[in-house]
C-alpha cells in the first residue's frame, strides 16, 4: 500500500489530473490507504484555502467562477471544491454547481470538483481539508471552497479555510442581523454581491458599519467589505486583490488563534477517526452494536469497548 | 473508517437542444436512490463531459439527446472518455433514439444502455447499480 500511495502522490505532483480524480476519491473514502496517501505526500508548502460562503442564492457559484477567471486572467491555476447537500433520507445527492461554472469548462488551469456533504460537517471539513492539499501538490495553489447554503453550520468553514470569504445579497433587511453576527465572527472578507441592484449601497453600508463594531483593535486584520456584480463584471479585481492581501497577511502572522484552533480540530478528528477504526476491528464492538438498545447504555457500551480495547492492547 | 461511497453519475445533455426535462428526471431519480449525481446542464461539448467524467471521477455517464445529433455526439463522447483513460465508465443515454440507430451505438460505439422516454426509472436505477458493481468488482 505504500507503495501504491507514493506511486500516486509522485503522478499527483507531476500533475496527472486523472490520478488527482482518483486521490480525491480516496480522501473521501478514507481509511488506511487515504492515510497513507497523507503521508506520502508531505508538506505542500505555499498556496491559500479560500472558504466562500453565504445564503442560498447569495451568489456564492457566480462569484467563485468570476473569481477564477480573475486568478486564471492573472496566470494563476485554481482548484474549485463544490460543496452540496446530501439527502437526509436517501444518502444521494444533486451536484449542480457545474451548471454555474460553465465558463471554466475546457480550460487545463482549472480543476473543479463536487463533494456531497454526506450529512456531517465535521467530516466534510475533515475530507475538504485533505481535498484542498491534494489539489494545491496538483499544482492549484489557490483552492476555492463553495460551501452549501449558509447556515448556522456554515462557520464550519472556519475550521479549515484560510481566508473566509462571506456572501451577503443586499435587500436581506433586519431579519438576518442575527445571521450575519454568527457568520461575521469567522468572515475575512464581506463581499456584496448583486452590486448593481438599487438596494446594494444600504446593505454595504450596514455591513461596514457592522465590523467597524466587532474590530476595533488596529493590529488585527481589517475585514474589507465590497461590492461586487457578477453580472456586470464590477469589482471583481478588487476581490481577488483583497483575498490575495489576507493570503499576504497570514503569512506574516501565521500564528493566528484560528490557525492554532484549525490545528487542534484537525488533531481532534484524526484521533477520533484513527480510535474509532481501531475500535472497530474489536468483537465488543459487533457485540455493543446488536447488543445496545436504548440511549440510556450509550455510555456503559462506550466506556467497556475502550476498557477492553486498552486491555487487549497490553 | 473506510465509507462506502455512492456510486457517482454524471449527467449531461451534449448538443445543442435544450429540452432538459428528461436529464432533470433522471438526475433527481438517480438521486433518490442514494447516488450522487453531478449535474452539467445543457450545451456541452464532448470535450467538456469528458473533463468533467475525469475531474469528477464517475462510475457512470448519463448522456440526454433530443437534437438528433446522437449517432454524431454519442460516438464521439465513448471514444474521447477511452483516450483519456475513463474507459470503465458506464456510458447510459436516454432521448429519442431511433431501435436501428440505438442497435449500432450499443454494438459498434461503446454506449451500454439506451432507454427512451417511458422508460421505468427503477429499470434504469437497477441497470446502473449492476453494472457499476461488476465494473468496480473486476478492477
Amino acid at each position: 500500500m505504500t507503495h501504491e500511495s507514493e506511486q500516486l502522490a509522485q503522478l499527483i505532483r507531476a500533475g496527472d489530473r486523472r490520478a488527482l480524480a482518483h486521490a480525491l476519491t480516496h480522501i473521501e473514502r478514507g481509511g488506511a490507504f487515504a492515510r497513507a496517501l497523507r503521508r506520502a505526500l508531505g508538506v505542500v508548502p505555499g498556496g491559500v484555502l479560500i472558504g466562500i460562503t453565504g445564503a442560498p442564492g447569495a451568489g456564492k457559484s457566480s462569484l467563485v467562477t468570476a473569481i477564477a477567471q480573475t486568478l486564471r486572467a492573472r496566470n494563476i491555476m485554481v482548484g474549485i471544491i463544490a460543496v452540496d447537500p446530501s439527502s437526509p433520507l436517501t444518502g444521494g445527492s444533486l451536484l449542480g454547481d457545474r451548471i454555474r461554472m460553465y465558463d471554466l469548462a475546457g480550460d487545463a488551469g482549472v480543476f473543479i470538483r463536487s463533494m456531497a456533504n454526506r450529512g456531517q460537517y465535521g467530516g466534510l471539513a475533515a475530507t475538504t481539508a485533505d481535498a484542498a492539499l491534494l489539489m494545491r501538490a496538483a499544482g492549484f495553489p489557490v483552492v476555492l471552497l463553495e460551501t452549501v447554503g449558509a447556515g448556522q453550520s456554515d462557520v464550519a468553514v472556519a475550521e479549515v479555510a484560510d481566508t473566509v470569504l462571506l456572501v451577503e445579497a443586499p435587500g436581506m433587511g433586519d431579519e438576518v442581523q442575527s445571521i450575519k453576527a454568527g457568520l461575521l465572527e469567522v468572515a475575512d472578507m464581506i463581499v456584496v454581491s448583486k452590486s448593481d441592484r438599487a438596494d446594494a449601497p444600504a446593505t454595504l453600508q450596514q455591513l461596514r458599519a457592522l465590523v467597524r463594531m466587532h474590530h476595533e483593535d488596529e493590529s488585527q486584520w481589517q475585514i474589507p467589505v465590497l461590492p461586487v456584480s457578477v453580472r456586470n463584471n464590477q469589482g471583481i479585481d478588487a476581490c481577488v486583490d483583497a483575498m490575495l492581501a489576507h493570503g499576504s497577511w497570514l503569512a506574516a502572522h501565521p500564528q493566528t488563534a484560528r490557525r492554532k484552533y484549525q490545528q487542534q480540530l484537525a488533531l481532534q478528528r484524526a484521533v477520533g477517526r484513527l480510535v474509532v477504526e481501531r475500535m472497530q476491528t474489536q468483537p465488543v464492538w459487533q457485540h455493543a452494536v446488536t447488543a445496545l438498545q436504548s440511549h440510556a447504555s450509550l455510555d456503559e457500551w462506550a466506556e467497556r469497548i475502550v476498557q477492553e480495547f486498552v486491555q487487549s492492547q497490553r | 473508517m473506510t465509507n462506502e461511497l455512492p456510486i457517482r453519475v454524471l449527467v449531461a445533455k451534449p448538443g445543442l437542444d435544450g429540452h432538459d426535462r428528461g436529464a432533470k428526471v433522471i438526475a433527481r431519480a438517480l438521486r433518490d436512490a442514494g447516488m450522487d449525481v453531478i449535474y452539467t446542464g445543457i450545451g456541452q461539448t464532448p470535450h467538456m463531459i469528458v473533463e468533467a467524467a475525469l475531474q469528477e471521477d464517475v462510475d457512470v455517464v448519463g448522456l440526454s439527446i433530443l437534437s438528433g445529433a446522437h449517432m454524431t455526439l454519442l460516438p464521439k463522447v465513448a471514444s474521447s472518455l477511452k483516450d483519456a483513460g475513463l474507459g470503465h465508465c458506464v456510458i447510459v443515454a436516454g432521448g429519442i433514439i431511433p431501435a436501428e440507430d440505438s442497435h449500432i451505438l450499443k454494438t459498434e460505439h461503446g454506449i451500454d444502455a439506451i432507454y427512451g422516454p417511458g422508460t421505468n426509472t427503477d429499470e434504469i436505477v437497477a441497470f446502473i447499480r449492476q453494472t457499476v458493481a461488476h465494473r468496480r468488482g473486476s478492477v
